[in-house]
């Protein structure tokens, strides 16, 4: 190791606190930075990469937040990004404005016209968050869902297509307990008019964080793909709900089932339980100690 | 340093060995102690003489140069470089031999090396290495694993020799498994957890066959604790997020 190490520029720095940022789990980012900032020791390198990890980390994992004057509650995500720091909440019709750092809502704002879609599209936009709220109220004891137009918000009218997207963000934090965990569905709607279709493509993200004497993290991802057809806006929204309630609902036996596959199968192919013989390992047997060598070299063992 | 190691627990298992070299250069200062409180999966090297391969760890390096249990000789070549004694030598070449089928029958393959040295208080001390890869592509028998790794360090302390002797044992294991399918997507677990075991155990049973036993039983209560307890707490948390269908409540009409 060599004695002088160059000192890293203060850009390096900022690189490397990002990384930190960026890779803490669920919910644990202010915990992460309480010891980042610790590490580093030098607030301005910090305040930097905060401000460039924070906006990236809060919309990937699609944070909730509180919006002041009792509207509930806004998603931090891409899909309801409309500059950097201004959150649309489809549901209400306001717009957040957020501290990326300090992750909270500072104030709010009825959101302008431009903003928002076209009748004809809130319509249907409307009609499927209602079925999702009401799906995500009962599969989901902490978690949020807001629907989004992200192409196609100005169509008039049918003989257009647009595209919506439905996301679901629920966390769990129990740092008492050193346990910690998110869920995310993001669920995309092409409403193919020409084709009187609509066409699901299901992205599904998992994840789990136990750290009691130790550091265990569960990464799980699926996608899936669907398509019902293209119906009234009230019927549409059941449709969809209904699909993705199978679907979502379907991913999460196969969980169980990876789960319950662990400690017999593939955990077999990192360790048995026990060796073939079903017993222990005799190390007591001293005409082993020789037989080793033979049985090293006759089985190639350690090649 | 307290802050350095809350990042470790927090930072993805799978991402170990970045975060350590990103904490390395803003901690210049502390990197013994880093390094020496850090684990990372282990490398491994293939000796010059035999071609077997054998496991790189802190306890037989040497400067940039690993030592090699089959052959004893180190690589790349070193001038005036510690060796255990010939006595203690004789006692590693054993151990490896038989950890290697302990190996065998536990990791249906895997990697294995021991090292041993004396140490100042005319007792020894013993590292015990095991890595496997259990992927489809690697020593993966049944085919499950993407992508899968075991790697097992213990070191035991040997207190010096009394009728009944003391062996102090720390163990880490460092696991990551992926399976991917097309009904289920990629289900990763990764994770790492350390104990210690402390036992008096009379010497006269033979130093390999307590540490062996003490071995044994550790691997085996931290593979059942990876098992039941941390991945089982992870589902757990996925079953708070998200409660199977049986366990919602009715709907209740709406009033």
């Amino acid at each position: 190791m060599a004695e002088e190490e160059t000192e890293l520029s203060d850009n390096q720095k900022k690189e490397i606190a990002k990384w930190f940022l960026l890779n803490a789990p669920a919910g644990e980012i202010q915990y992460v930075a309480k010891d980042l900032k610790s590490v580093l020791n030098n607030d301005d390198v910090y305040d930097e990469a905060a401000s460039e990890a924070f906006p990236v980390y809060n919309k990937s994992h699609m944070i909730c937040l509180e919006m002041s004057g009792r509207f509930g509650d806004v998603l931090v995500t891409s899909y309801g990004e409309l500059q950097g720091n201004e959150y649309l909440d489809p549901k209400t019709a306001q717009v957040a404005i957020v501290d990326h750092v300090k992750q909270v809502c500072t104030e709010v704002r009825p959101a302008s016209d431009e903003e928002l879609p076209t009748p004809y599209v809130e319509e249907y936009r409307c009609a499927l968050e209602a079925e999702m709220l009401k799906y995500v109220g009962e599969a989901y004891p902490k978690g949020s869902c807001s629907v989004y137009c992200i192409n196609g918000k100005d169509v008039e009218g049918p003989g257009y297509d647009f595209e919506l997207v439905a996301v679901i963000s629920a966390a769990r934090l129990s740092p008492q307990n050193f346990c910690t965990g998110s869920w995310q569905s993001i669920w995309n709607i092409e409403c193919k008019d020409d084709i009187q279709v609509l066409e699901l493509k299901g992205k599904l993200q998992v994840g789990a964080h136990y750290f009691e004497e130790g550091n265990v993290q569960l990464d799980a991802k699926h996608e899936c793909r669907d398509s019902t057809m293209f119906q009234s806006p009230d019927d549409s929204a059941i449709a969809i709900a209904s699909l993705i309630r199978h679907h979502e609902t379907e991913y999460l036996a196969s969980l169980e089932a990876s789960y319950l596959n662990l400690p017999d199968a593939t955990f077999k192919d990192l360790r048995r339980k026990l060796p073939v013989t079903r017993t222990l390992f005799p190390w007591h047997s001293t005409s082993l100690f020789s037989l080793t060598r033979e049985i090293s070299k006759e089985l190639g063992i350690g090649k | 340093m307290e802050a350095a190691m809350g990042l470790m627990r927090r930072m993805p298992p799978r991402h170990s060995e970045t975060a350590l070299s990103a904490l390395l250069s803003l901690l210049p200062h502390n990197s013994s102690d880093l390094l020496s409180q850090v684990d990372l999966p282990l490398q491994v090297l293939s000796d010059d003489d035999s071609g077997k391969r054998f496991i790189l760890c802190e306890y037989n390096r040497d400067a940039d140069s690993y030592r090699s249990p089959w052959s004893n000789k180190y690589h790349p070549r070193l001038e005036d470089a510690p060796y255990p004694s010939s006595k203690l030598r004789q006692l590693e070449i054993e151990a490896n031999d038989i950890f290697t089928v302990y190996c065998d029958q536990y990791y249906e393959g895997g990697i294995s090396s021991v090292y041993m040295w004396e140490d100042d208080n005319e007792g020894f001390v013993a590292c015990f290495l095991v890595k496997k890869d259990g992927s489809k592509t690697g020593q993966g028998r049944r085919g499950y694993l993407e992508e899968g790794t075991w790697d097992a360090i213990h070191v035991i302390e040997v207190g010096p020799e009394e009728e009944t002797t003391r062996y102090c044992l720390t163990s880490t294991v460092m696991l990551s498994l992926t399976t991917d399918d097309v009904s289920s997507g990629t289900f990763s677990l990764s994770g790492s957890i350390r104990r210690q075991m402390n036992m008096n155990l009379p010497v006269a049973d033979g130093h390999l066959c307590n540490m062996g036993k003490m071995i044994e039983e550790m691997e085996g209560k931290l593979r059942n604790s990876l098992d039941q307890v941390y991945f089982g707490k992870t589902r757990e948390m996925v079953c708070t997020l998200r409660p199977p269908s049986e366990v919602l409540p009715m709907r209740l009409p709406d009033s």
